[in-house]
């Protein structure tokens, strides 16, 4: 049997939730290999739930939320920008493939774009094959 | 142990022609602490409804999934379904499986397999949902108006005829604002001071209103209906209570040469003055700056000519703080100044003026009485070239935008021209004609048509003297760039209309966002026009953007509209999806260590610092807490908390991470 990734994403509630809603009622396809986990603010998405997400064998995350400037809670989405420049470091110093994680803007007008996301972000993780790497984590104590 | 109850709906065949609900309600039927699952064609309809009533009862449930479209939809009707079943509504959850599921993937197992991981996540998260209560804060029934221009005029009456108190504060010695300088009003004509007056007038003897001129905000605390606002009365240094407004003080006064704001610099006025004679109200200001007592200390004229003793020399600024439950922001534009114009004469030529100082020329209370008579020698222009979009849409000055009134206006300030010199000539140079407006487009046709307005179509590259006159050089783009020189008497630039001097500071005492041209940010641009992203703070007026009088005056009813909304209730309820932070017996009492990382990344300052002390009083601890009604359950904090101290309530690291291990 071929490889299926899983996919987590950690969505905002206003933009790429409501984004993901109107890919629903537009029809628009897209692989379904993704689980939304729904938030307040992309601000509110803290390290220890993508580190706790690779620990229970996600092999690829999402993190999306609303265009720079969109915020509805006026700057969360800058404080979740700057803190993935920071993780991104640490993933990589860690050894874990950084493409492994997508950081994106959706906005809840862009239907189009979710399903575009979801379906290159499959692709990619695809590519990649299983994220074995997540047993390590679980034994350090991540788990 | 949880007692959860699953209910997957069809959602007639939105759902069910994809997903086997049947088997999702089946697989859901095993999940630890599921004691009911059940699956139905319409679970939002009355039955549907009545069925997950009936469960709550029947089963003694703690938890309601229920797997329908998105919460976006119908998380309201759900939870409402489930608190009169008499369970907390927030221990009601929605899994996604529509516009998640159903509607986006092909029908088939794997479709089925993910719309029961969808549910299996939501049950995860139920178990660990606690009963919360909406948060009530009270509201202080008065209203704080910035600005007392038609916006804010409007907007406090509005708001007074309602019923309500209004505090309307404004930093000029009266109210009125740029309305009151103009001569007349696009497109009916009709005099601007006859409209604005009576409302002025009504606005000051109104028993819910109270005026504060020559005032500023110093400081704005608080939160929606609970604001607290610190406001600088600036010394008038006369007592207004003594004063009768009879104007002998103004009559004598030494200082007769001081430049008029009011008349845009065209005119003089004294160091004791009132800026136009129906100024509301009608009492002096000494202008300290130009004073001749202030200056050299002798002088005194106005005190030795006050019939009634009213000049205070020793008077000084005062604060009043004031408590109020809402804002309204009516704090208008500005007009570029001619001097930003090096091509056009270098802006220093005093017969080019701006749209302002037109006005100004042109009211029958302006410095010539209405007369057509040209700044540098009072000589009657013979031509008059009026050059609209002069800083507006034009990158290279900085303003990319439409302002949005210059061509209604450099119409009628033709026409009224026209109608004064009827031997004169009226030439407009423009780029497009932007006349979107009630009876707008007639009003630009009968300058062209009725008073025979000459327009040109195209930029004016440079403006010089020659003499008695000057020369505007500027193109034709509808005879193919063909070029244009008018030899004229006097130039009216419609320079770009801009935010006010002090906007951006404004704004961030506020915490109301701003455009990169400082004019105040709307909350959502179509469907909250009038709201600011901070709860309880409105916007009326061209401090949002350029804007003319009807569209000004509608926006400030609207304003007043939400204030009066939001007066309806004594008391506001909010959502509690808010940060709290955890509370331990001591001798710890809280994990948090007051580092305050959450109190730089909260957008809304709603974290304060709060003082753990002993039996004896002293300070044990300082750590964090949260104002509940400021908090607007971002989370931002919780993911900056290093000690994991500060959480989230229906977020909650726990419920984050009780989704995950199912994943």
């Amino acid at each position: 049997m071929s490889f299926e990734p899983k996919i987590t994403a950690f969505v905002c509630n206003w933009c790429t939730y409501a984004g993901a809603d109107l890919t629903g009622t537009s029809r628009i396809k897209y692989q379904p290999n993704v689980r939304v986990l729904r938030l307040p603010c992309t601000g509110r998405i803290d390290f220890m739930l993508l580190a706790k997400a690779f620990a229970r064998g996600a092999d690829g995350i999402i993190v999306s939320g609303c265009h720079p400037n969109d915020c509805h809670y006026t700057s969360g989405n800058y404080h979740a920008r700057r803190r993935w420049m920071v993780y991104r470091g640490l993933m990589d110093f860690m050894g874990i493939d950084t493409r492994r994680v997508t950081f994106s803007w959706v906005s809840a007008a862009e239907g189009a774009r979710w399903a575009e996301l979801v379906n290159e972000v499959t692709t990619t993780v695809r590519e990649l094959g299983p994220y074995q790497d997540y047993k390590e984590l679980a034994l350090a104590g991540v788990e | 142990m949880s007692r959860i109850g699953v209910f997957t709906c069809h959602c007639g065949e939105n759902i069910g022609a994809t997903v086997d609900c049947a088997k999702v309600a089946e697989c859901t039927r095993s999940v630890p602490g599921v004691v009911h699952s059940v699956d139905y064609k319409y679970m939002c309809s009355d039955p549907g409804q009545t069925m997950i009533k009936e469960a709550i009862k029947e089963h003694g449930l703690t938890g309601v999934v229920v797997a329908a479209c998105s919460p976006r939809m119908h998380e309201p009707t759900f939870r409402a379904a489930v608190a009169q079943a008499g369970l907390n509504p927030y221990l009601c959850e929605m899994a996604n499986l529509r516009e998640h599921c159903s509607w986006v993937h092909e029908k088939g197992e794997v479709t089925t397999e993910k719309a029961a991981d969808l549910v299996r996540v939501m049950v995860e998260k139920v178990k660990h949902n606690q009963p919360l209560h909406p948060i009530k804060v009270p509201v202080t029934k008065r209203a704080l108006v910035l600005g007392g221009g038609i916006a804010g005029i409007q907007a406090a009456l509005d708001i007074a005829d309602a019923g309500h108190q209004v505090v309307l504060v404004e930093k000029s010695p009266s109210i009125g604002g740029h309305m009151s300088q103009l001569s007349e009003t696009f497109p009916t004509l009709d005099c601007s001071q006859c409209i604005l007056t009576p409302r002025m007038v009504e606005a000051a003897r109104h028993p819910n209103i109270t005026l504060m001129t020559y005032s500023e905000l110093e400081k704005l605390e608080g939160f929606i209906g609970n604001f607290k606002a610190t406001i600088r009365r600036k010394a008038r240094k006369i007592d207004e209570k003594l004063c009768t407004g009879c104007g002998l003080c103004i009559q004598k006064c030494p200082q007769k040469k001081i430049k008029d704001e009011f008349n845009e610099g065209l005119g003089n006025r004294t160091a004791i003055y009132v800026p136009f004679p129906q100024a509301v109200p009608n009492k002096p200001v000494i202008d300290t700056a130009n004073c001749t007592f202030f200056k050299a200390g002798k002088c005194k004229v106005c005190e030795k000519m006050c019939p009634t003793g009213a000049i205070r020399y020793e008077q000084e600024d005062e604060l009043v703080t004031l408590e109020v439950g809402a804002l309204v922001l009516a704090t208008g534009f500005k007009v570029m100044r001619t001097d930003k114009f090096p091509e056009y004469g270098y802006g220093q030529d005093p017969d080019i003026l701006d749209g302002l100082q037109f006005e100004r020329l042109a009211s029958a209370s302006g410095p010539t009485l209405g007369a057509m008579k040209r700044p540098s020698d009072g000589k009657e222009p013979e031509t008059v070239v009026f050059l609209a979009c002069s800083g507006s849409r034009d990158r290279s000055k900085g303003v990319p935008y439409c302002s949005k009134i210059c061509c209604m206006y450099t119409a009628k300030h033709a026409m009224l021209y026209r109608h004064k010199v009827h031997h004169g000539k009226a030439v407009v140079f423009y780029m497009d004609i932007r006349s979107g407006g009630k009876d707008y487009d007639e009003f630009v046709r009968r300058a062209i048509e009725e008073d025979d307005v000459q327009y040109v179509r195209g930029r004016v590259s440079r403006i010089y003297r020659d003499g008695d006159k000057l020369v505007v050089k500027g193109a034709d783009t509808l005879q193919g760039g063909a070029p244009v020189e008018v030899r004229a008497d006097m130039v009216v630039l419609a320079t770009a209309v801009q935010s006010q001097d002090g906007s951006e500071e404004l704004a961030q005492k506020l915490h109301v966002s701003y455009d990169p041209y400082h004019f105040f940010a709307e909350s959502h641009p179509k469907l909250k026009p009038v709201e600011t992203n901070t709860a309880g703070i409105y916007l009326a007026g061209a401090c949002q953007a350029p804007r003319d009088i009807p569209e000004t005056v509608a926006q400030a009813s609207g304003a007043a509209a939400k204030v009066a909304a939001l007066f309806a209730r004594d008391e506001l309820t909010r959502e509690p999806v808010v940060a709290v932070v955890n509370r331990l017996p001591a001798p710890q009492f809280s994990y948090c260590v007051g580092c305050f990382l959450c109190q730089s990344a909260c957008p809304y300052q709603a974290i304060e610092q709060e003082e753990i002390k002993g039996r004896d009083g002293s300070v044990l601890k300082v750590v964090a807490k949260v104002n509940a009604g400021l908090c607007q359950g971002c989370g931002t904090c919780v993911a900056t908390c290093r000690t994991k101290a500060i959480d989230i309530q229906g977020f909650s690291n726990e419920q984050i991470f009780a989704e995950l291990m199912t994943l």
